[in-house]
């Protein structure tokens, strides 16, 4: 039986990070918009590590707030720790992390999208996806209601056809103990979509009561926290620690006893697993001259013992796993909560996506998150963002937006995903961004909130603050410049005294700032006419003369990539019919149609020469259509 | 490939073959073609290439404009755009001079920011500006691949051996050391040991030396796998083997007092004054069984085939045999230097034309077999492919770039700047060597790390 459950503009298939921020989306930008989840409970849950953000990862999240997304802010209300990475180093890769509590995660974000207007939250399992003339109509459930919609957007996560594995023990089953969803990957592939299969795992969560924190090394959050959100003035908690221990010769000695019990090794598993998290086992196979191994202990949140055991992921037998986390100091006498598991999903080869994350031959279809074969909560919401942005668009017959590799790590990840296609879960990583120094995470804001704010999810007032701070780092940034010292031996003194050397004609600020040594702040010194600056401006103003050089040097790349990427190719063309394209060629253009020519040329297997022959076939066309017209 | 596909560079290109009279053109076009080829012109009359009227020619000399020195007596023609054939600026200089000069002018046009065209390059400016017909597209789209797959071939050819083994080292370890830096990176709260400026300083450092060593240290002469492929003919136990040792002033072949030593044929790479001549050492052609005879004329007329320059020896001490005589006849028409060898074993007042006299024992006479080596080839009467001179020239600019590159980083380092400064640097140096062999650099860093470090949640 089915029957009519009504009528939306968009329908959102999955309510986990990418859902979450999809849905979020297109409700603020006022289009009435369904939200299905298989089950209430697991809106936004993290099934996986309880934290937010790490290097690269950090960078979405933040981009993710400029635009006017969620996650930044859903963090910054539930952390328990947080740690600005790789300080250490220089501006571009600070990465921003913070441990979650995980249960106050998902019910901040769980009530945030139960009172956004325009947004319902159901709790339903999505079966079909309707389609007539190339078009989604609607999408049917279980039960038999089906919802009709003129845009639908896919975040599946790891739910379909999941199969979990515990050594030998496997069943149909979705993360932590939810149901899988068996139906909908044959709709997908009845329409013409195909599907691969990926694996991946999380360890064992372990009760705290169970551990000696005093044999392990304990790691605190930073004395001073730095919100995700430019919203978020300050955040004020206690932090509560993590830990940190290591694996040793007999945590080893168990795992290569058992080795032939692990379905990765006896070749259960075929699915293809994250090279960034690999099993315990795998570690210790293959870096088997090393004599230990790290695990990071973190707590899943403030009411609850749960642990998480960072390191120890493993596909082993459960009665395996507990006898090798128990060889670990501290966890000697650790009782397992829930277990190790591995779990196996359907996706989709994003390279049928559009840079919009639209399908490329079903209209208003869209899919975000690890249905695209990413991994990762902050890689799946940023899709989740730009596909709910995008399906809005499609609805005013509006340009998508699409943000492009020297605008965002999102548009890294979404052009990596679509035009090189992927064979193992794709995780956000800062050097797959080649103007890493352009897309800082202090910088987020400057680069994107104005596309926020063109979308609608910005408001007034937010925007307003935002170019009062442009404004005032900019006039900071000049007022530097025309301020300069003189060498006297009193201002000599006073550069000695900052730990400098002494200057030997008159200088900017600005020139002084780029010293190594020198910070804004200890400039102050000569500095009577100084305006006052909060910490995000004065940031902004020191990375900014700090690394103008190679700054410069960046954009001036970041033209020439323009200029390539605006060079559209029409997406009609059949590649195998130019004369000159070297077969192979051909047939991945044909796949991946790509719109311009920059993307034309990030395809593996397109050569130079193909490029040339391709440049002259649509110069040809060109001419022969002015021709016709004329 | 960015450049390439934008059209917006200044390119270069051998237009024409190295004739036989030596002269060869040098074609570059672009918005820059004047302004970069200004600088390395000067007329006697002190006329300039700017000022100069469209399609005339202009007599004067290429000079390097750090040493001022002059390289070669040039004609220059300027053709202002849209009248030429790619429809935009183009000079094209008229070399006299060989093979030397040329790939000097190109090196020197190279590092003011002309690139070397990729092959149908200019047909496809000439093309996409208009000035072909619509009609030649499609026989341009079907060249282009073909040159392409011609030339990779070439280059390829040219890669194999010690300079392919000296790339690849350098790729090595400036990979290792970028994957350290980036894994740190990645992954700061890994056991991974913080990779040090001072380490990185000793990879860059390291790296420097082997590119300069693959440009003109000990083993510059050996570059590539061509050069003036030049074979040492002549009957047993003269000194070929002993010549090649000198040449190569080390000891390669099996030197003894025994008639036939040299079995198989023996290939070096020795660089002249700036010529890479590949030196074949042959077995003598000796006098055995009928059988063996046929083998040795059959091969050495192979080899004669081969060979742009062959340099004949005897042995000044014996008369000269029949089978000497015979070989000579064989080699008038083949571009031979003539050597009469151990003239230390007999007293001759002055040898007759055209024989160099020689005494390997002493080394006399080598200076004299240089000059004359390179004196042939100067006069064009032995050439070599253009694509030789094209490769070899971008090559050298690629290495020289990588170069560059890997000075920036010791300065970014210098300058207190943080590691993922220098890690660009660092990665622009890779790039600049893989254009070399085409590889792309894609997600080789990423797998290096992988491989490297066992890191991951
Ligand atoms: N006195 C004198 N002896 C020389 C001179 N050049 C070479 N020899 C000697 O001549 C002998 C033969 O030299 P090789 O270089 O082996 O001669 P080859 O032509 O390569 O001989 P095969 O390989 O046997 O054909 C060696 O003993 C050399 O030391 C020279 O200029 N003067
Ligand atoms: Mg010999």
């Amino acid at each position: 039986m089915t029957y009519q459950g009504g009528n939306y503009d968009i329908v959102v298939v999955g309510a986990g990070h990418a859902g979450c921020e999809a849905a979020l989306a297109a409700a603020r930008m006022g289009f009435n918009t369904l939200l299905l989840t298989i089950n209430l409970d697991s809106v936004a849950m993290m099934p996986c590590n309880p934290s937010i953000g790490g290097t690269g990862k950090g960078h979405l999240v933040r981009e993710i707030d400029a635009l006017g997304g969620e996650m930044g802010k859903n963090i910054d209300a539930t952390m328990i720790q947080s740690k600005m990475l790789n300080t250490a180093k220089g501006p571009a890769v600070h990465s921003l992390r913070a441990q979650a509590d995980k249960k106050n995660y998902q019910f901040r974000m769980k009530e945030v999208i139960e009172n956004q207007p325009n947004l319902l939250l159901k709790q339903q399992e999505a079966t079909e996806i309707l389609i007539e003339k190339g078009k989604i109509t609607g999408v049917k459930v279980l039960t038999g209601a089906i919802y009709a919609c003129r845009a639908a957007i896919i975040c599946s996560g790891t739910y379909l056809k999941g199969r979990i594995i515990i050594g030998d023990v496997s069943y149909d089953g979705g993360p932590n103990g939810l149901f899988p969803a068996m139906y909908l990957s044959q709709s997908l592939k009845e329409n013409g979509i195909e599907l691969q299969r990926f694996k991946t795992g999380t360890p064992a969560r372990v009760d705290a009561k169970s551990l000696d924190f005093d044999k392990m090394v304990i790691q605190n959050g930073d004395e001073k926290i730095i919100p995700f959100s430019f919203e978020t003035e300050e955040i004020n908690i206690d932090q509560v620690p993590c830990y940190l221990t290591y694996t040793n010769e007999k945590t080893h000695q168990i795992i290569n006893q058992n080795i032939d019990r692990s379905p990765l090794y006896n070749g259960e598993v075929t699915g293809i697993g994250p090279r960034y998290c690999p099993s315990i086992e795998t570690k210790v196979m293959r870096f088997n001259d090393k004599d230990r191994h790290q695990i990071f202990i973190e707590p899943e949140g403030l009411n609850t013992n749960e642990i998480y055991v960072q390191g120890m992921s493993s596909s082993l037998p459960e009665d395996v796993q507990i006898d090798l986390y128990r060889t670990v100091p501290g966890m000697e006498h650790a009782e397992f909560m829930r277990s190790a598991y591995a779990i196996e999903y359907d996706c989709i080869h994003p390279t049928r996506l559009k840079a919009s994350l639209e399908l490329k031959d079903i209209d208003g279809l869209f899919f975000a998150g690890q249905i695209n074969g990413t991994s990762g909560y902050e890689e799946a919401a940023a899709q989740g963002l730009i596909a709910g942005i995008n399906a809005v668009k499609g609805l005013k017959n509006e340009e998508p937006v699409i943000l492009d590799r020297s605008q965002a790590y999102i548009g890294v990840l979404i052009d990596d995903i679509i035009t090189k296609g992927i064979d193992e879960p794709y995780r956000m990583m800062t050097s797959r961004c080649e103007y890493r120094l352009l897309l800082r995470q202090d910088n987020a804001d400057l680069r994107l909130t104005p596309i926020g704010y063109q979308a609608g999810l910005i408001n007034e007032e937010r925007y307003k603050r935002f170019l009062d701070k442009k404004v005032t780092v900019e006039k900071e940034i000049e007022r530097l410049l025309s301020f300069t010292i003189k060498p006297s031996a009193e201002n000599n003194e006073k550069m000695i005294e900052l730990g400098s050397t002494p200057i030997k004609k008159s200088l900017s600020l600005f020139e002084i700032l780029k010293r190594p040594e020198m910070t804004y702040d200890l400039l102050a010194v000569f500095d009577d006419q100084r305006p006052a600056l909060n910490w995000s401006e004065k940031e902004q103003v020191e990375v900014q003369i700090k690394y103008e050089g190679y700054i410069k040097k960046q954009l001036a790349q970041v033209e020439q990539y323009k200029k390539l990427e605006h060079r559209s190719i029409p997406n009609d063309l059949d590649y195998t019919k130019i004369s000159g394209l070297r077969l192979e060629a051909a047939e991945k253009l044909n796949a991946i149609k790509p719109l311009s020519m920059g993307q034309a040329s990030r395809i593996s297997g397109v050569s130079p020469a193909d490029m040339s022959v391709l440049m002259i076939y649509l110069e040809q066309q060109k001419r022969r259509n002015q021709r016709a017209g004329d | 490939m960015k450049e390439q596909l934008l059209n917006e560079d200044t390119i270069a290109a051998v237009a024409t073959g190295l004739g036989g009279a030596g002269i060869g053109i040098i074609r570059v076009s672009g918005d820059q073609a004047i302004a970069l080829v200004e600088p390395l012109f000067k007329n006697p009359k002190g006329k300039t290439l700017t000022k100069a009227a469209s399609h005339q020619l202009l007599y004067g000399q290429m000079v390097d404009p750090q040493t001022n020195m002059d390289i070669d007596e040039v004609l220059l023609s300027k053709m202002v755009k849209p009248h030429s054939y790619t429809a935009e600026d183009v000079v094209e200089i008229n070399c006299h001079g060989g093979i030397v000069p040329m790939q000097k002018i190109l090196g020197l046009l190279l590092s003011a920011g002309v690139r070397m065209a990729e092959p149908g390059e200019f047909t496809k400016r000439a093309f996409l500006n208009g000035r072909l017909d619509l009609t030649q597209a499609e026989a341009v789209m079907d060249i282009i691949n073909a040159k392409t797959e011609e030339g990779l071939k070439y280059s390829v050819s040219q890669l194999e051996g010690k300079l392919s083994d000296h790339l690849e080292e350098i790729d090595q370890e400036l990979l290792a050391i970028l994957s350290h830096m980036e894994a740190n990176i990645e992954y700061p709260e890994f056991d991974i040991e913080e990779v040090t400026n001072s380490e990185i300083k000793t990879s860059v450092v390291t790296a420097v030396k082997k590119i300069d060593q693959v440009l003109e240290g000990s083993e510059a002469g050996k570059i590539y796998r061509e050069g003036i492929t030049t074979a040492i003919l002549g009957e047993p136990n003269v000194g070929k083997s002993s010549l090649l040792n000198t040449l190569l002033m080390e000891n390669k072949a099996i030197v003894t007092d025994i008639p036939g030593t040299t079995r198989d044929i023996i290939e070096e790479y020795i660089n002249v004054k700036g010529i890479p001549f590949k030196i074949i050492d042959t077995a003598g052609i000796r006098e055995t069984d009928n059988e063996v005879e046929r083998i040795g004329v059959e091969k050495s007329r192979n080899l004669l085939d081969k060979a742009n320059l062959v340099i004949f020896m005897r042995d000044i001490s014996k008369p000269l045999s029949q089978r000497e005589e015979e070989l000579m006849t064989l080699l008038k028409n083949k571009n031979t230097i003539y050597i009469a060898n151990k003239t230390d074993l007999k007293e001759t007042e002055k040898m007759p034309d055209p024989w160099i006299p020689m005494s390997l024992l002493t080394e006399a006479g080598i200076d004299l077999l240089k000059q004359k080596m390179v004196d042939m080839v100067y006069a064009g009467t032995v050439n070599q492919d253009a694509d030789y001179l094209v490769t070899n020239s971008r090559h050298i600019n690629q290495l020289n770039k990588c170069k560059e590159h890997l000075h920036a980083a010791l300065e970014t380092m210098a300058s207190g700047m943080p590691v993922e400064l220098i890690s660009i640097d660092v990665m622009n140096a890779v790039e600049s060597l893989r254009e070399i062999t085409g590889k792309a650099v894609g997600m080789d860093i990423i797998n290096q790390i992988f491989k490297n470090f066992c890191i991951g949640k």
